[in-house]
């Protein structure tokens, strides 16, 4: 339903948005990750139509954005990072506002309202001015202004920031429960929101697509996957293990607990375990890493940091 | 209603709501009566003249404007860009024009609202004597179509800018050129080295001539395709604004 090819933003001299395409289809929940700067909100607003784009096209349902944003807008429900609302309106009034833009009058436009105001929890706030609304609130009530017109594609910039765990939850909850019919796609900078939500992540660094991939398969990129930590009574256990031939290297912790990372694609639990009982040793404890995103994403994107610093 | 008009209507209501919504209508709406009073009655001595004539009351109306109307204008559009609303405004299917027009109307009716909240000049004119009904309407369409013409470059100089001082000292020097460039002290002392055919020529922007010949009853279509020419231009001019300025 997005498709996006090879966009490139200027902002003067500093190229933003340098080359990004990807492409998504419906029951899609797209991560968009990135360190600060790397041109997330700028390539959302490019999709969204607000900005157009230096070159390079965004396609939304077919309709390119840069040609005729007003029909594209019309399957897009946008959420843009900094929660602009107006601030002299109140909750209900403003959310009529943006439905009556949106086409609805009347009785149409009231129930819309309701409805948003209700998935939204905006219930003891509806009458309330938006200028004394806390963040949390604002950040809802420009969640619920995506939804009024049910549109095919929401854009959300960093919709979850500045909730508290309970609202971080129930968003989740109902970006999951949307995708299945739409797409949604959201930036992001917590974690374990995309292995929560999203079943792809694109990481941008420098206005480059980085990694595109599932959450659970860019984990597997982390050089701690199937990495063993392992504690075991024995003689000479590390050096022992860093003979494995499946084995990259070992390190032994100040607790006394032994990691052995793998070589790349290998899995080395089994082979442990078998190593352990041979010596007889006498294994107290030991986990399998997973991976963790955050070390993905760190390894992926230092690198593209010390790549700039050494072209500097 | 088709969508277009639609889009229009909705945010001329809005515009039209926060207005109200806030002490600004208020304020404006009790200042600007409180002026057109006083240049009216004292200054241009309303009852000494002891005629029932509103020259004295419409000929204020360019200079009340000019400093009056940027500070209904200014917000428009500068505020939309300085608490980002536009990234809103903007990705909800409204194009800029529908947008522009809605802000226009709503803010060129409340200024007709807060002239039409003068009424009490002209029924004073009538019960001091019996001034001509035409000339009375022909003013007030004059005043009307000026209070519309400094709308449309308030909201010009509104959307140059996220600052809405700045837009709002632009919109003076704009509307004090406008004024200016046609007022007889002005084209006196520019003819004297000036060649005629420029004098004329900075001239014809001015509000003044076609005006004046409102305010003496003569309506013309010349004038008022002048105010329209004026209000269009400033629009389209907002418009292309808003289409290279959006983002920032
Ligand atoms: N209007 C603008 N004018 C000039 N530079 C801009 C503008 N908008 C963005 N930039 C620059 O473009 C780059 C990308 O910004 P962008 O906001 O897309 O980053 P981001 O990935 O959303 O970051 P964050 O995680 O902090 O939200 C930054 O270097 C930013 O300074
Ligand atoms: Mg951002």
């Amino acid at each position: 339903m997005i498709k996006a090819q090879n966009l490139i933003r200027d902002f003067g001299p500093r190229r933003a948005v340098d080359g990004v395409s990807f492409e998504v289809g419906k029951g899609t929940v797209l991560g968009f990750l990135g360190p600060n700067g790397a041109g997330k909100t700028t390539t959302i607003r490019m999709v969204s139509g607000f900005l157009p784009p230096s070159s390079g096209t965004v396609f939304v349902k077919g309709i390119d954005v840069a040609v005729d944003p007003v029909s594209a807008q019309k399957s897009i429900g946008y959420m843009p990072e900094t929660t602009p609302l107006y601030e002299d309106m109140t909750v209900s009034g403003f959310l009529k506002f943006i439905a009556e833009v949106r086409g609805f009058s009347g009785a149409e436009r009231n129930s819309r309202v309701d409805r948003a105001i209700e998935r939204c929890f905006l219930g003891p706030v509806r009458n309330q001015g938006i200028d004394t609304l806390s963040k949390g609130y604002r950040q809802r009530t420009c969640l619920a202004q995506t939804l009024l017109h049910d549109p095919d594609i929401l854009l959300l910039d960093e919709p979850t920031e500045g909730l508290d765990p309970n609202q971080k939850q129930v968003v989740r909850e109902m970006i999951r429960e949307m995708a299945s019919e739409r797409v949604v796609m959201l930036s992001t900078h917590v974690l374990e929101e995309v292995e929560a939500i999203c079943t792809r992540a694109i990481i941008i660094s420098g206005g480059k697509v980085v990694a595109d991939d599932t959450p659970a398969r860019l984990k597997t990129r982390s050089t701690k996957y199937n990495a063993v930590t392992l504690r075991a009574e024995g003689g000479g256990v590390a050096e022992t293990l860093g003979k494995l031939p499946a084995v990259e290297k070992v390190q032994v912790l100040e607790d006394g607990r032994v990691v052995v990372f793998p070589k790349a694609g290998k899995s080395i639990a089994a082979e442990i375990l078998a190593t352990a009982q041979e010596k007889k040793w006498t294994v107290s404890d030991i986990k399998v890493d997973e991976g963790r995103l955050d070390d993905v994403f760190r390894q992926i994107t230092a690198t593209e940091d010390t790549k700039k610093k050494e072209a500097a | 209603m088709n969508e277009a008009a639609q889009h229009v209507m909705a945010v001329a209501k809005r515009e039209w709501r926060a207005y109200f919504d806030s002490p600004v209508a208020y304020v404006f709406i009790i200042i600007f009566l409180m002026l057109a009073g006083f240049f009216t009655f004292s200054l241009a001595q309303f009852y000494e003249a002891g005629q029932a004539d509103l020259s004295g009351f419409f000929q204020w109306h360019p200079w009340l404007y000019m400093i009056l109307v940027p500070a209904v204008a200014m917000r428009l559009w500068a505020e939309e860009r300085r608490s980002g609303t536009i990234e809103l405004l903007f990705t909800v299917s409204v194009t800029p024009l529908q947008a522009l027009l809605g802000k226009f109307i709503a803010a060129w009716l409340f200024m007709l609202l807060a002239l039409v909240l003068t009424f009490t000049v002209p029924f004073t004119a009538i019960y001091l004597g019996s001034p001509d009904g035409g000339t009375i309407f022909s003013g007030y369409l004059g005043s009307g179509l000026l209070a519309g013409a400094y709308i449309a470059a308030g909201m010009f100089t509104s959307a140059l800018t996220r600052n809405q001082v700045i837009s709002f000292i632009l919109a003076v020097v704009i509307g004090l050129f406008l004024i200016l460039a046609g007022y007889p002290p002005v084209t006196d002392l520019l003819s004297r080295w000036a060649p005629m055919w420029l004098v004329d020529g900075v001239a014809s922007f001015s509000f003044m001539p076609h005006y004046e010949a409102l305010q003496r009853g003569v309506i013309d279509l010349r004038d008022l395709a002048y105010f329209a020419s004026v209000i269009v231009f400033m629009l389209f001019a907002t418009q292309v604004v808003l289409k290279n300025k959006v983002s920032r």
